[in-house]
This record gives structure tokens, C-alpha cells and sequence, in this order.
């Protein structure tokens, strides 16, 4: 009891802390001059239309690749701590199995989920969305099955093999732009008419990349999840 | 215009502190780490509000009179762009985790910070 009413008042201090300082911040008011650049000059600059992709992508895309990194290494550590963890006292757990509304409604939306996921990083430089929503989207998919079909799995080899190839997409088309326009990850393709699905440069070969690259990864993490705990 | 700040940093540091509290009180592993989750949507979230400028819209130029004054009509794209890679981080930290959660069930039998002896010092 006592701890609780320490927990709450050291709580309490804290959000008094936050809000004063806080309250110092208007809301509402521009603030960087940084956004306004990206802003006035995205468009020109490398031709797509979301400038929250092209900065994702081309002006902070050295950032965006050591993140794809985290993710990975967060991907390869929890099959690492999980390996050789398998539940012991299987039988003592009851299983209700899927039902069939569920069989058949998986079987029917996973295609179609598939292709929603692909739609999103396809077209991240024209609508809210790209790469990381896509492969999301892409991974629930196989979560869907994951749940409905007991004996049903993805393969890691092929998990990793299309993550490996993705990410070395991502450092190839980087290395071709420091060979061709001079610097890494900078854009070497025309960059079209902005608004149209070919613009952009190399934005959407990116996001295709981190789409494919996303989408294995946890979806090898899910595969891990589900091995340990069935 | 103070309300904004009232409502929308006011629901970041409500969320934080949820967070907080969750993470001093509970015993229960799963739940300090929801309560860490809860900790990085209010973070989220402030960064979020911080870009947000009264009366424009997002900034996806997909229309003329966006395109003619960009910085007249769209918010600020950055604070996004960070909140963007936060939340895929978030998702890998958190998976991560919950592996070493379940880990911790597998050696100890409990989820219970108070029972798993070797964290006593």
C-alpha cells in the first residue's frame, strides 16, 4: 500500500515536471526551419509527392537503413534466445481447434492481404503508407494462417533467403547511386511527374525492398513465436 | 489557443504517466512491459503533436494548391518521418522482449519479479 501511494506520488511530480515544461512548447506554431525546407523543396528535388517518404527514404535514408538493421538484429536475437525453448508439458495445455468459418475465411483472405500489403509499399511515395506498413500488412497475413492452420508453416529458409535478398537490394541500389550521382543512396533514376506511379526516383524500389525485407522478418519472427508456444 | 496544448500534450504526459505508474507497481513481467509500450506511444504521440500546425492538412502534396505553396498548407513532415522509424523499432523491441519474458517463464515457472530470486541484490 505504501509502495503504491510512493509510485503515485513520484508519478504524480513527474507529469507536474512534464507539464510545466510542456506548457513552455506552443502548440500548433511551425517550428523547424527543416521541415519547411523539405517541404518547398521535396517535390523538386526528388519528385515524390509524400514528402514524410522522401524524407524516410532519400533525405534521411542512411538512417532508415541502420534502422532496417535494428530490426533485423531484434529479429535474429529473439530466435536466438528462443532457441531450444519448446514447451515441455504439451499435453497438459488444452487446445481448442480452429473452427471452420475461420479455416475457410483465412484461406480466402490471405491472398488478398498479400496483395493489400504489396499495394501499400507500391505506391508509399503517392498515398500515407510504404515499406514498413506494407510488410506489416504482409506479416499479419501469414499471422492469419499462422492461427487457422495448425500444420501449416513458413519456411525459414525461404524467410531468410527473401530477407537477405532484400536488404542487398537496399545496399546495391545505395552503392549504384554513390557510382553513378556520387554519394550513397543518392537518387539516379529520372524522377518523372510527380503524382504519377513511376516518379520518385528510387523511392519505391527502396520501399519494395524494405516492404520484402519487413515482411519475411516478422514473419520469421512470428514462425519463432509460434514454435515456442504450440 | 491553450486548449490544444491542454488536450494534446496534456493526453502524452497522461499517457506517460500510466506508463510509469504501470511499470513502479506492477509484478507481473508482461505487464511492466505493456506498461513500457504505453511509455513509447506517449513519446509518439508528442512528437507527433509537436509537428502539427493549426489549420493545415498532412503533407502529401497530392493536389495543385498544395503543390503551388507547400509550406502554406502542410504540417511539419519530420517530427513524422522520426515517429515512423520509432514505432518499427518499438515493435522489434518489444518483440525481443517478450522472447526474454518467455525465457524467464521457462527458468523461473513464474512471471513475477518478486519471486525470481536472482534479481534480489
Amino acid at each position: 500500500m505504501i509502495k503504491k501511494a510512493f509510485a503515485l506520488l513520484l508519478v504524480v511530480i513527474i507529469a507536474i515536471f512534464l507539464s510545466v515544461t510542456f506548457a513552455k512548447i506552443p502548440f500548433g506554431y511551425p517550428k523547424t526551419v527543416v521541415g519547411k525546407y523539405y517541404l518547398d523543396h521535396g517535390v523538386k528535388d526528388l519528385g515524390g509527392v509524400n514528402i514524410v517518404t522522401s524524407i524516410v527514404v532519400l533525405y534521411r535514408g542512411f538512417d532508415t537503413l541502420g534502422e532496417v538493421t535494428v530490426l533485423f538484429l531484434a529479429a535474429t536475437g529473439l530466435g536466438m534466445v528462443l532457441a531450444g525453448l519448446r514447451e515441455k508439458d504439451e499435453k497438459k495445455r488444452k487446445k481448442t481447434p480452429p473452427s471452420l468459418i475461420m479455416r475457410t475465411e483465412t484461406k480466402l483472405l490471405f491472398p488478398m492481404t498479400i496483395l493489400f500489403g504489396a499495394y501499400i509499399f507500391i505506391h508509399g511515395h503517392l498515398t500515407p503508407g510504404g515499406g514498413f506498413p506494407g510488410g506489416v500488412v504482409i506479416a499479419s497475413a501469414f499471422l492469419l494462417m499462422f492461427l487457422s492452420h495448425k500444420k501449416w508453416e513458413a519456411k525459414e529458409k525461404y524467410t531468410k533467403i527473401t530477407e537477405a535478398l532484400a536488404g542487398m537490394t537496399y545496399v546495391v541500389i545505395g552503392l549504384i547511386g554513390l557510382y553513378v550521382a556520387g554519394s550513397f543512396l543518392e537518387n539516379f533514376l529520372p524522377k518523372g511527374v510527380p503524382g504519377n506511379l513511376f516518379s520518385a526516383g528510387i523511392i519505391p524500389l527502396i520501399y519494395t525492398a524494405i516492404g520484402f525485407k519487413v515482411g519475411s522478418e516478422l514473419t520469421g519472427l512470428l514462425q519463432n513465436l509460434r514454435e515456442t508456444t504450440e | 489557443m491553450i486548449y490544444g496544448q491542454v488536450i494534446f500534450y496534456g493526453a502524452s504526459v497522461a499517457l506517460f504517466a500510466i506508463g510509469l505508474y504501470a511499470i513502479l507497481v506492477k509484478r507481473n513481467l508482461i505487464k511492466i512491459l505493456l506498461g513500457l509500450s504505453l511509455i513509447e506511444g506517449a513519446v509518439n504521440l508528442f512528437l507527433i503533436n509537436i509537428g502539427y500546425i493549426w489549420g493545415k492538412t498532412a503533407p502529401i502534396l497530392s493536389n495543385k494548391e498544395l503543390l503551388a505553396h507547400p509550406s502554406a498548407k502542410a504540417v511539419d513532415p519530420v517530427p513524422q518521418a522520426l515517429v515512423l522509424t520509432a514505432i518499427v523499432i518499438g515493435v522489434a523491441v518489444t518483440a525481443l522482449a517478450l522472447s526474454i519474458i518467455m525465457r524467464i517463464y521457462e527458468t523461473h515457472g513464474t512471471l513475477n519479479v518478486d519471486k525470481i530470486k536472482e534479481l534480489r541484490w
